[in-house]
């Protein structure tokens, strides 16, 4: 089953002392030639699972850095076939786990089989689906599981302990935990409760939890360490691209440069160990 | 079918297709509903408001001269127009402002497409004393400039929206945005049937005020039933709080009516049901105006209160049901009958209830002398004369 490496990229990382590096990236912004040298740059440079999003019209769960990613995406005119056949192309040159992040609709309308099929085959590894909760999410995730496919569920800070339990029951690879109670974006600082929050979440949850939503720098990477089994940094590097989108070469380097660095940040001892 | 059920799902419609940040917020929704529901002072403060502020019961108005001309049947008016605000979207406004301040929310918001729902919530807030944001496409403030003006009048902030299509369901995905991010002390008042359960059942619970007023008035006129009953459909809460009272009277006829725009074979119309398919759009599943990669399309009506891709997740149901049949009225044929019903009976319409209108003058031969039709008259025309004076002038 291909959602073991998912599961082995989180085994590697701990027994390195790591925490997993979870950069994301919208498929098509600026165009999907880029997006393949992107993710590949970001394996090379130390990525240990890469989030790539499936552009939406309606992107309800983002903020506006990744909204406007979206619109880019879609003008530019990318749908989900193309976006699988690069993750194809993708897993001919690495290894490195693929999830892939959309919302629901887009899913529903390729038929809930035939896009389970295709992502099998195309060699992702896993789904998350933002506005697809787990009383929604039955048929779904028959389906995925019958394809090997893990599907991640989020818990945010506001779920109560019991759902957060059921939920991490049913989330497969990892849990997505969403730091700042919100949307997406790069905020300076992280909520004083994000610690607290996970520490509740580990306690309960059978497979590796990753915080997402917010973290932009090495800083807060470094902040997160020992709390935290995953790191998922999107915003950031959305910026990253829409600031370089006319220089492709420059974007590489840059996006390289930046996932090297939060990348070494998860390897630096922990801050505290309490 | 009557439903939700536990879910909130309408058949294989509806439900919660939320991030899980809100799920919280959506039980803790249906919790504070449940118990106002069954609350006798919750409905006698909401009664006396609906009474003395709102001007409720409206009238139910039989256009004799309409009736003349359309061979001899008898039409009725429900009178929504006559509403405070001028529209039937105060119903739920009050009601859910009230429920907000039950729940301990200080800070509510809404999104507003045509401007209406936004005046009617800035309206019950002000009553009622919260603070009031409201979000708006951009190109609709401009379109809908008064109805801003309206809005400010009455204390609200209105957020004008540059994402998207500048319209209504980016003001939609603005307000969500804002919910997640403020879901402590905040509450979304949703305009009409649409988005997560437990709003379907809320909004068409406080707008089957309309429908249950009509039965008792129609039987007073009458004796009887109607033998049909219109109402225009966007998302469509003036209809399905019209048509929620009868749908267990199987001899009542029920037309939903939607905005064809340039005609359901174009690209430019808001015809949902007509000519949509089934998908997720802010929080429910229900018909949709999507592409074939399930990536929303823009909507279009030359009455803006319909411009909207989806549709309340109990009217995909009942239209698979068949209970409820829905058709579509263009563009032109609502402006004629716009015209028509202010020459004939001196009631300048919605342009969104001229598409109800429209679709009684394409059925008349359906008709024989001495049936009665009942037409959800949602709201009145004062906020579309500018438009229409455009058009009409060329």
């Amino acid at each position: 089953m291909k959602g073991n490496r998912i599961t082995k990229a989180f085994e590697m990382c701990r027994e390195r002392g790591e925490a997993a590096f979870i950069p994301f990236v919208t498929a098509g912004d600026p165009d999907l030639d880029t997006t393949y040298d992107i993710v590949l740059t970001m394996a090379e440079n130390g990525a240990d699972i890469i989030e790539l999003g499936i552009p939406f019209s309606d992107p309800l769960a983002d903020g506006p850095t990744i909204q406007a990613a979206s619109q880019r995406a879609l003008q530019a005119g990318v749908n989900p076939d193309e976006i699988l056949d690069v993750v194809e192309l993708i897993r001919k040159e690495s290894q490195c786990p693929i999830v892939l992040m959309g919302y629901y609709n887009p899913v529903l309308k390729y038929g809930l089989s035939a896009f389970a099929e295709r992502v099998s085959e195309a060699g992702a590894d896993g789904t998350i689906i933002p506005d697809l909760p787990l009383e929604e999410a039955g048929e779904w995730q028959r389906v995925a599981r019958e394809n090997g496919i893990a599907n991640i569920f989020l818990v945010a800070p506001n779920t109560p302990q019991k759902r957060v339990e059921k939920i991490s029951k049913r989330s497969k690879g990892f849990l997505y935990y969403v730091s700042v109670t919100g949307i997406t974006g790069a905020r300076k600082e992280l909520p004083e409760e994000l610690t607290q929050g996970l520490e509740r979440v580990r306690s309960v949850s059978p497979v590796p939890v990753a915080v997402g939503f917010g973290i932009s720098s090495p800083e807060q990477v470094h902040m997160l360490k020992g709390h935290a089994d995953g790191i998922i940094v999107g915003s950031a590097i959305v910026k990253i691209i829409e600031a370089n989108a006319q220089a492709k070469k420059g974007l590489l380097k840059e996006v390289g440069a930046f996932v090297k660095e939060m990348k070494e940040a998860t390897t630096l001892p922990s801050l505290s160990s309490h | 079918m009557l439903g939700p059920d536990r879910n909130g799902h309408f058949g294989q419609y509806g439900g919660r297709f939320v991030p899980e940040t809100l799920m919280p917020c959506l039980f803790e929704l249906e919790e504070a509903y449940n118990k106002v529901r069954r609350d006798k002072g919750f409905h006698q403060e909401l009664d006396a408001i609906l009474k003395d502020y709102v001007g409720r019961p409206t009238p139910l108005y039989e256009a004799k001269r309409l009736g003349e001309k359309l061979g001899g049947i008898r039409v009725f008016l429900k009178r929504e127009d006559l509403t405070h605000t001028g529209a039937h979207k105060i119903n739920n406004t009050i009601g859910q402002v009230l429920l907000a301040k039950r729940m301990g929310k200080t800070r509510i918001i809404a999104e507003t497409g045509a401007g209406q729902h936004g005046v009617a919530t800035a309206t019950a807030t002000a009553l009622l004393g919260l603070e009031c944001i409201v979000y708006m496409g951009k190109k609709d403030t401009v379109r809908q400039a008064m109805n801003v003006f309206r809005m400010e009048l009455t204390g609200a902030k209105v957020v004008p929206v540059e994402s998207g299509t500048q319209t209504l369901k980016d003001a939609i995905n603005e307000a969500i945005r804002d919910w997640v991010t403020n879901v402590e002390n905040t509450y979304y008042v949703i305009g009409s049937v649409v988005g997560p359960h437990p709003y379907p059942r809320i909004v068409r619970d406080f707008q089957s005020i309309i429908g249950k007023e009509t039965k008792r008035q129609i039987k007073a006129a009458c004796g009887r039933l109607p033998d049909c009953i219109l109402a225009c459909v966007g998302g469509g809460s003036n209809a399905m709080g019209m048509f929620y009272p009868f749908l267990k009277d199987q001899d009542v006829r029920l037309v939903g009516v939607e905005a064809a725009g340039h005609g359901v074979d174009s690209d430019h119309h808001s015809a949902t049901l007509t000519a949509g398919s089934p998908g997720v759009l802010h929080g429910t599943m229900s018909y949709l105006l999507q592409d074939r990669w399930g990536q929303i399309k823009g909507a279009h009506s030359v009455a803006p209160g319909l411009d909207y891709p989806g549709v309340g997740p109990e009217h995909s149901a009942l239209k698979d049901e068949g209970r409820v049949q829905y058709v579509a009225v263009d563009d032109s044929e609502a402006l004629e009958a716009f015209k028509l019903l202010s020459e004939i009976e001196g009631i300048i319409p919605a342009l969104e209830s001229a598409h109800a209108v429209a679709q009684l003058l394409k059925m008349e031969k359906e008709f024989k002398q001495g049936d009665v039709v009942v037409i959800n008259l949602s709201g009145r025309g004062d906020k579309d004369v500018e438009t229409v004076s455009k058009i009409l002038k060329g």
